[in-house]
């Protein structure tokens, strides 16, 4: 057998090995995630080694303890999912407010500084996070807003930003100008053309923009372990589930479902952007 | 994060339009520039610009959680919290656990990335649903991700250790997270590396490899196709045409990867501390600015060790691009 052959047929046999390899590093500690939930500690210490849980040892009170506020006796991650849903989508609506004209007013108009602050803003991303973090530290502890979510919010909106204005830019780039400028003869000023031309023709590229900075902002952590970790009521379900997982009187099930629960609507937003992301792209070399 | 960092802008023409009231629209397009971006603008510097340069004044004063309130803009310089943090015991240790764990991480996000990015190069039934899968522990929260590891890995009721016993592959249970002994290579050669060390840089990896994923299947999709055909056709075998057709074209992107997973990993601070805290040999410089910052509420010592933080990455990066970022273009 010559030696091409020979690699071939190794590739054949190893192709799946490592796809099937790779997909199970991937996928297996979130299967485990989500079987440990529905197990009790008990089980779980007496036979730790189980792939998948005992039907009669299935029970779904691990979701409750974790959701019931602590005067119920529970761990209230209801309370963290309204603060981090509030958060997250705040940040969304503020960050899209603030970058949809901004992106458009990088990639569209001419005005001096126009190319240096794409530049500016991006390379603010390599300072590291936790050196921003003491300044802050210092200006939300002095101002008297740490411990209140609207401080995180704030921070939220400037961390992500400038990423969101470039990948907006990039989508606002690919829409011909020529189809603001017909509207200009037809009497529209700029932020018209903008408003009415523009702005609809970019919705997918702004909706899968916005579910980005949902993302970035629901998976958030140091920020809120800085600034909320005094506050109990204040904190988000990344904050919870940390804080919580250090205390031994909490058991491992309860936080696991907790885990679900912060893990889930990010995934299923994910295989959501997906799809739109997709279709957005296609859709915009169509009318491109 | 993925996109933010593509192709340099690209120089596009201003927008000409050939009509008379030139000048007015010229105007009118400056000033409506200003309005749009001014939002975005005087939030980035008032909640990221002046607090990076508040860092600095920060650094050279003498300010603690304690003494907060007194403190200003002009107080006294000096350069000893610099000299202190720079001295203190564990500094040295800290700085080389913090390349090890960056170059190591960032080594095994791109192999690995790499790796999967040739394997699902062929097209193949539910390739599609493979990808996203393989993207998931990149898009999942982070504390989710090391709580959920911390538990598979925990030595009384963690699976790893069950089967790791159960199957002879080792003797006792392993503390993967607060072992501090150091990893041995086929038990002859100590690494310099502890147990805890190895796994979080397991976890970076297994992180980061989707990234880099991402970034190499992008760049083999755009390549043409008729190179490998011809190889083929002269009888070149796969692993010839992958180190000599293939690996040349993905070398660009691959430096591009290195110098951002470097960066962020060099700058990460939540998945160690989520992991170990810092402990068993895993304290990297991250860390331990927030333990200079809450522990020991030394605010002035906190922002020198960032800074020199920043510093030693900055220079890292502009020695890396020194010395390939030339090679690159010429490839």
């Amino acid at each position: 057998m010559s030696r091409d052959q020979l690699e071939r047929r190794a590739l054949r046999v190893l192709r799946p090995v490592v796809i099937g390899l790779l997909v199970l590093a991937a996928a297996f500690p979130f299967y485990y995630m989500l079987m440990l939930s529905f197990r009790s500690l008990g089980g779980v210490l007496a036979n730790p080694g189980a792939l998948w849980p005992n039907l009669d040892e299935l029970n779904f009170t691990t979701y409750i303890d974790v959701l019931k506020s602590q005067s119920d006796g529970g761990q209230g991650f209801l309370r963290f999912i309204r603060n981090s849903g509030l958060v997250a989508l705040g940040t969304v609506a503020i960050t899209l407010f603030v970058a949809i004209p901004g992106a458009y007013a990088v990639s569209r108009l001419e005005f001096f500084g126009r190319r240096q602050i794409g530049a500016l803003f991006l390379s603010v991303y390599f300072f590291p996070a936790i050196l921003l973090a003491i300044p802050l530290f210092v200006f939300f502890t002095r101002v008297g807003l740490r411990g209140s979510l609207v401080a995180l919010l704030i921070v939220y909106v400037a961390q992500v930003a400038a990423v969101s204005i470039y990948m907006l830019r990039n989508y606002f780039d690919t829409i011909p100008a020529s189809l603001e400028e017909a509207a200009a003869v037809d009497g529209c000023t700029r932020l018209q053309a903008m408003r009415k031309v523009s702005l609809p023709l970019a919705l997918p590229a702004i909706a899968s923009n916005a579910l980005f900075i949902f993302m970035i902002a629901w998976n958030e952590f140091l920020f809120a372990l800085l600034f909320l970790v005094e506050r109990r009521d204040n904190w988000t379900v990344s904050l919870g589930l940390a804080q919580l997982s250090g205390s031994i009187e909490v058991p491992t099930t309860v936080l696991m479902a907790g885990s679900v629960i912060l893990t889930l609507p990010i995934i299923v937003m994910f295989f959501l952007s997906e799809k739109w992301l997709a279709g957005g792209l296609t859709a915009g070399a169509e009318k491109g | 994060m993925s996109v933010g960092h593509g192709a340099p802008a690209v120089e596009r023409p201003a927008p000409q339009t050939r009509r008379r009231p030139r000048s007015a629209r010229v105007k009118e397009d400056r000033r409506a520039g200003y309005l749009l971006i001014s939002p975005t603008f005087i939030i980035v510097f008032v909640m990221v610009v002046l607090p990076i340069l508040w860092t600095f004044s920060l650094a050279f004063q003498n300010v603690r959680l304690l003494n907060l309130r007194q403190t200003g803009l002009l107080g006294d310089y000096s350069l000893d919290n610099f000299r202190a943090v720079i001295t203190a015991d564990g500094f040295v240790e800290a700085l080389t656990v913090t390349l090890t764990y960056s170059v190591l991480g960032t080594a095994g996000a791109i192999g690995f990335g790499l790796l999967a990015a040739l394997a699902l190069r062929k097209p193949f039934r539910g390739r599609g649903l493979v990808r996203s899968v393989l993207l998931l522990p990149y898009v999942a929260p982070v504390v989710a991700c090391a709580f959920v590891w911390s538990t598979l890995l925990n030595p009384q009721f963690g699976l790893v250790n069950y089967w790791g016993t159960e199957l002879n592959l080792w003797e006792r249970p392993i503390a993967f997270l607060s072992e501090s002994t150091p990893v041995s290579l086929f038990g002859l050669v100590d690494l310099p590396i502890t147990t805890a060390l190895a796994t979080v840089i397991a976890f970076e990896a297994w992180r980061s490899f989707p990234f880099a994923f991402l970034f190499i299947t992008a760049r083999l999709e755009g390549m043409p196709g008729a190179l490998e055909e011809a190889a083929t056709v002269d009888g070149a075998t796969p692993t010839q045409q992958f180190r000599h057709i293939i690996l040349p074209q993905l070398m660009p992107t691959i430096a591009v990867l290195t110098v951002l997973r470097f960066i962020w990993t060099f700058n990460n601070f939540d998945d160690i501390y989520l992991l170990t805290g810092g402990a068993a040999g895993t304290q990297v410089v991250t860390v331990r600015v927030f333990n200079y910052l809450i522990a020991r509420g030394n605010i002035g010592q906190a922002a020198a060790l960032a800074i020199v933080l920043a510093a030693i990455l900055a220079v890292l990066v502009f020695v890396y691009l020194k010395l390939f970022g030339r090679k690159e273009e010429v490839a």
